[in-house]
């Protein structure tokens, strides 16, 4: 990856950017739902972590492996049982949490994994979004890009219902980040924010 | 016939074949210590290679062969064109294992029938076949043999070592037995050790083998006879596993022969004439005593056996890189036993990659060639091959 294509992707894709500052250099990185390993590969190069994706699309593996990362095909929803206890200082969970079936499990095997947690989901109370369930329509737009028959999204959420949730499961939440394409959003972002990013870990 | 050759070049040079390879022969005379105690003074080794060795010899690939392979792995003989190597569709210019970048070594194992020193062998000491005096073999053993084959080449680290089912055991194996003579480890369809069930299937093949009069005690050759039946047993038996419930519906489903049934015991079934057809071809080549040393070597593999049970600590001397691959539908190296590969690698922080290829081919899967599989082969060998000048 040229140091153009890891700009590039920093602007396609903000919440990389997010993610990468709150990582330290060399530390141990497992991502869940890994995609083409493109996170990975932009933490590898600019963060020089080391680590592992979870993929279950076959497509997504030879991508992964492509790109120099390495992955481990597997079914996110089975748990982590190939991975040990406090073997990871982050579990990433990025733009797949709305996607999963079984949320809690998963983010208890994120913390049970991981020293911290950190996840990015579109934030279902962004006020486009809003708008269109007002004006009567589901919301389809770049960060929910579809339509509501072909969705894999199953378990959408805002930021309020993200802390809530956070609270209930005794999940301390230790930064958080809310953007609306690559701009920064500090006022009233569970309105004004469309993609979020946290970092958690387990509370005392 | 003239005709039917020249189109068969055709057919090969359309599907990329490396061409035609030829079989050489090394000789060693340092005596080679088993791990069962056992001492063999000189041995043989007979391979193949294909590709070109590098200036600084740096893109050398081993293939290890499962328990019916040997070293004829692509292409094919001058005075035998027919003869096509078993993994020639993954092998060659342009293929995965492509031979435009690597040199691609591939040996028949100590103990085989196909040339290299084993149990049919002429003992120099007795001039008779070795047969039941030939010592029973680990896949250590092999590892020993194979180091020396290399240092032969004046290969001192092999870019990557590839095996299927047991000869994935021999890939993992050179992670541990050399960690500073493999950069990769590929092992497709296979495990850190048999569980009971797999040594129980070995056991009902050995059992066919050893109870056939015509087996003397491994010592058939001097009676000018071969175990044929057991052997043939044992093939059938092996057939079945490696092929899924799926496969087996699909290709031959309830299928009668003559359409109507026989009330007899003669063959009826397609399955049965598939099945005895196999067990005669492997009878009629294979060598009984191999097929017991080699399935002996799959039963004792286990890494972990030196380290009380713990693949942890038997994989932390590891230094490769891996990719472990298994396939669904195979239950005799399920995707499960691959698993059981991939945890001591993430114990140990080994870069390792696992794809678990959808297919309905069974244990045979990695043998056939498959779109997606070849894409995970070609994506991994690209990365190995770019690590290295040309």
């Amino acid at each position: 990856m040229s140091p153009n294509d890891i700009t590039k992707l920093a602007v396609t894709r903000p919440d990389f950017a997010a993610i990468a500052a709150w990582i330290p250099k060399g530390a141990s990185v497992l991502d869940l739902g890994c995609g083409d390993g493109s996170l990975l590969r932009y933490l590898k190069e600019t963060r020089e972590v080391r680590g592992y994706g979870v993929e279950i699309s076959d497509l997504d593996i030879v991508s992964c492996i492509a790109n120099g990362v390495n992955v481990i095909q597997n079914d996110l929803e089975s748990g982590l049982s190939d991975f040990e206890d406090n073997s990871f200082d982050y579990v990433m969970l990025s733009q797949t949490l709305q996607a999963t079936r079984h949320t809690e499990p998963l983010i208890r095997e994120m913390l049970r994994v991981g020293r911290e947690g950190i996840v990015s989901f579109p934030n279902f109370g962004y006020w486009k979004n809003r708008l269109s369930v007002l004006l009567g329509n589901m919301p389809v737009s770049r960060e929910l890009p579809y339509q509501w028959y072909d969705t894999p999204n199953v378990h959408l959420c805002t930021l309020h219902d993200f802390e809530t949730f956070c609270r209930d499961l005794n999940v301390t939440v230790l930064a958080r980040r809310v953007m609306t394409g690559e701009r920064e959003v500090g006022l009233l972002p569970n309105l004004l924010g469309s993609t979020a990013v946290y970092r958690f870990q387990r509370g005392i | 016939m003239q005709f039917s050759g020249l189109y068969k070049v055709l057919i090969l040079t359309a599907s990329n074949s490396i061409g035609i390879v030829s079989a050489k022969r090394a000789k060693f005379d340092t005596p080679l210590v088993f791990r069962s105690g056992a001492v063999l003074p000189r041995y043989e080794l007979v391979y193949e290679t294909c590709g070109t060795l590098n200036a600084d010899k740096s893109n050398a690939i081993l293939i290890c062969h499962a328990l019916s392979g040997h070293h004829h792995v692509a292409g094919y003989y001058a005075d035998d064109p027919k003869n096509i190597g078993w993994w020639d569709n993954m092998i060659g210019p342009g293929k995965p294992v492509d031979t435009d970048k690597f040199f691609v070594v591939s040996l028949n194992n100590l103990g085989g029938c196909h040339g290299s020193t084993g149990p049919s062998s002429i003992n120099p000491e007795t001039g008779q076949p070795y047969g039941s005096g030939f010592p029973v073999i680990t896949v250590d053993d092999w590892l020993a043999s194979q180091a020396r084959l290399a240092d032969l080449l004046g290969i001192r680290q092999f870019a990557a070592v590839i095996g299927g089912s047991l000869g994935g055991m021999q890939a993992l194996q050179w992670s541990l037995s050399f960690p500073g003579r493999v950069r990769h480890v590929l092992a497709i369809a296979s495990a850190p050790h048999l569980t009971a069930q797999n040594i129980a299937f070995n056991d009902v093949a050995r059992s066919a083998i050893l109870g056939d009069p015509d087996f003397h005690g491994g010592d058939f050759y001097r009676h000018n006879v071969v175990p044929a039946r057991g052997l043939r047993l044992a093939r059938m038996l092996g057939h079945i596993t490696y092929l899924s419930d799926d496969v087996m519906a699909d290709k031959f489903g309830r299928e009668l022969r003559s359409g109507k049934f026989s009330y007899g015991y003669d063959i009826e079934f397609e399955i049965e004439s598939y099945l005895r057809y196999q067990g005669d071809k492997f009878a009629s080549y294979f060598d009984a005593n191999t097929y017991l040393l080699m399935t002996k070597a799959l039963d004792y593999f286990d890494p972990a056996h030196d380290f009380g049970g713990d693949l942890n600590r038997a994989f932390a001397r590891a230094k490769a890189d891996f990719l472990v691959i298994s396939f669904t539908t195979d239950w005799r190296f399920s995707p499960e036993r691959s698993r059981e590969i991939v945890r001591p690698l993430l114990h140990n922080r080994r870069n390792v990659s696992y794809a678990e290829i959808t297919s309905t081919h069974g244990h045979d899967s990695f043998l056939m060639e498959h779109p997606h599989y070849f894409d995970v082969m070609r994506a991994y060998l690209d990365n190995v091959a770019s690590e290295f000048v040309k």
